[in-house]
């Protein structure tokens, strides 16, 4: 479980994040949605401590990163995985040598060990072993998706942190990433956060969603009745897309 | 202001660096990418360096002899002048220089295209000491291995004055060979030598620095990658003066 508690957060003067408090439990999807610009990407990078929170707590099981030393700092990170925007697979390694980098860095594994294991990860997120020694711009966004899920949970992390999982793909492939990331986090028992402004997304797996506009944490919920708030931003937000507010129109219009 | 943004990049090198030369994470991971290192920086770097060396000997020689046509110079001066100017400031010093545009912009762009595609950020989000990964073993790599590029430098310059003789008129070979073994300092090896393992530091680490903090897009790692060659170059120049000043003076 991972608790943040009053984190604010300014970049030279300017105010990004206000006081923000959220809860993200594990076993659970928690989104963090909100319009580009709102603070999602720099309330994540904060959660993680690629940015530095100026004030509150961020609280990884009871244990709060502001007041983790490097070292402790680095031997967290080895409990988390990432998913990246744009995957950030390393060019210069084979697919399956991605996945096999976090163990050959941090496992005692012998290489034998370390091949299995990331060829079971590689299999669990639907990779076939024709791929495994292509290089990263062999293959497609939704399999280069897939490996980095891979790589991410090669070391069975606690936390799984997915900043927009979904950039670049259809729709299709977009759903495929999303239920797999669900899936794992249910299976391993992760606490998954995930940054995304897909409505898709947060339609199919959002079990704990927060909404964020203008730095401030605007609503708390879930999926459920994420249509029922009476909330402008949040309404603008969701009702975004012509589809949404056709559906709505009909639905008024049927009242 | 400028000595503000200097005194800032002096700063962040310094932090930098001292994340840098800090333990590996893993010892198995630094020997697997040392010798990848060695090839990608200086072994692939051997073709230019002799090329370069030919050409500039035999021209070296040429411009010499033509310009020394004074008899009472004696016949085997072009050979000491091409020698001792090969040695002491070509091989080491200009080699450098060429090899702060080839190296060090292959460094920068190759780091600063991992920053931008938070390839860094996923070592980072690891618990890897990214800094240290990705910059020691080319640091390792560059310095232990440029005195050999510098000697071969210095062994085809030399044989490229020699083929004046073989090809021209304007010089005898017999001449050239005793210029180049007239009056023979050793020091003068080692001093280039020395000089280039402060040259090949400052080419990786300056392009290590610069590639490591880019930001943006593609046109920012083009922009770091100039500023990795055209700082390092003139730092170079500048520490040229420093230890030549300290090791000849």
């Amino acid at each position: 479980m991972i608790e943040v508690k009053g984190v604010n957060k300014s970049f030279e003067g300017n105010q990004v994040l206000k006081n923000i408090s959220a809860t993200f439990e594990s076993g659970k999807m928690n989104l963090i949605i909100g319009q580009s610009g709102s603070g999602k990407t720099v309330l994540m990078k904060s959660i993680i401590g690629l940015h530095t929170a100026d004030t509150g707590k961020i609280l990884y099981d009871g244990r709060n990163l502001l007041d983790m030393r490097f070292k402790e700092i680095k031997e967290l990170r080895k409990e988390v995985g990432m998913l990246f925007q744009g995957s950030a697979l390393f060019d210069s390694l084979s697919v399956l040598e991605n996945v096999i980098y976090p163990l050959e860095m941090f496992s005692s594994m012998t290489r034998q060990e370390m091949v299995k294991r990331a060829e079971f990860c590689l299999v669990r997120v639907n990779l076939s072993a024709q791929s495994f020694h292509l290089s990263p711009s062999e293959i497609s966004g939704g399999m280069q998706k897939r490996v980095a899920i891979a790589r991410a949970i090669a070391l069975n992390p606690k936390y799984l942190f997915c900043d927009e999982p979904n950039s670049g793909l259809d729709p299709i492939t977009s759903l495929v990433i999303d239920k797999l990331i669900k899936e794992i986090t249910e299976e391993y028992n992760i606490t998954t956060i995930v940054n995304t402004h897909d409505m898709n997304s947060v339609m199919e797996v959002g079990d704990h969603i927060i909404f964020i506009n203008k730095g401030v944490m605007a609503w708390e919920g879930s999926r459920n009745d994420i249509f029922d708030v009476e909330n402008a931003a949040l309404n603008e937000f969701v009702f975004a897309s012509e589809l949404y507010q056709k559906v709505k129109k009909a639905e008024n219009l049927g009242k | 202001m400028l000595l503000v943004t200097l005194f800032k990049h002096i700063g962040s090198y310094t932090l930098l660096m001292s994340k840098v030369f800090s333990k590996p994470d893993s010892w198995r991971m630094f020997f697997r990418q040392f010798p990848k290192e060695m090839e990608k920086l200086v072994v692939n770097s051997l073709g230019i360096v002799i090329i370069i060396s030919v050409f500039i000997g035999f021209i070296m020689t040429v411009q010499t002899k033509l310009n020394t046509s004074d008899p009472l110079l004696p016949t085997y001066a072009t050979g000491l002048v091409t020698r001792d100017t090969l040695l002491l400031e070509f091989s080491s010093t200009i080699m450098c220089l060429i090899l702060a545009g080839k190296v060090g912009s292959n460094i920068a762009s190759e780091i600063g295209t991992m920053r931008i595609t938070e390839q860094i950020d996923a070592l980072e989000i690891m618990g890897v000491n990214s800094a240290n990964y990705l910059i020691l073993p080319k640091i390792a790599a560059f310095v232990l291995l440029i005195p050999c590029l510098v000697i071969v430098s210095m062994a085809t310059g030399l044989v490229g004055g020699y083929f004046v003789g073989i090809f021209t008129d304007i010089l005898t070979t017999a001449d050239y060979m005793v210029g180049i073994q007239y009056a023979f300092i050793p020091y003068y090896i080692f001093y280039s030598v020395v000089k280039t393992l402060f040259f090949g530091f400052i080419i990786a680490s300056v392009s290590s620095y610069y590639g490591y903090y880019a930001y943006g897009g593609a046109l920012d790692v083009g922009k770091a990658s100039t500023n990795a060659v055209v700082n390092s170059s003139v730092i170079i120049l500048l520490f040229n003066i420093v230890i030549t000043n300290l090791m000849l003076n």
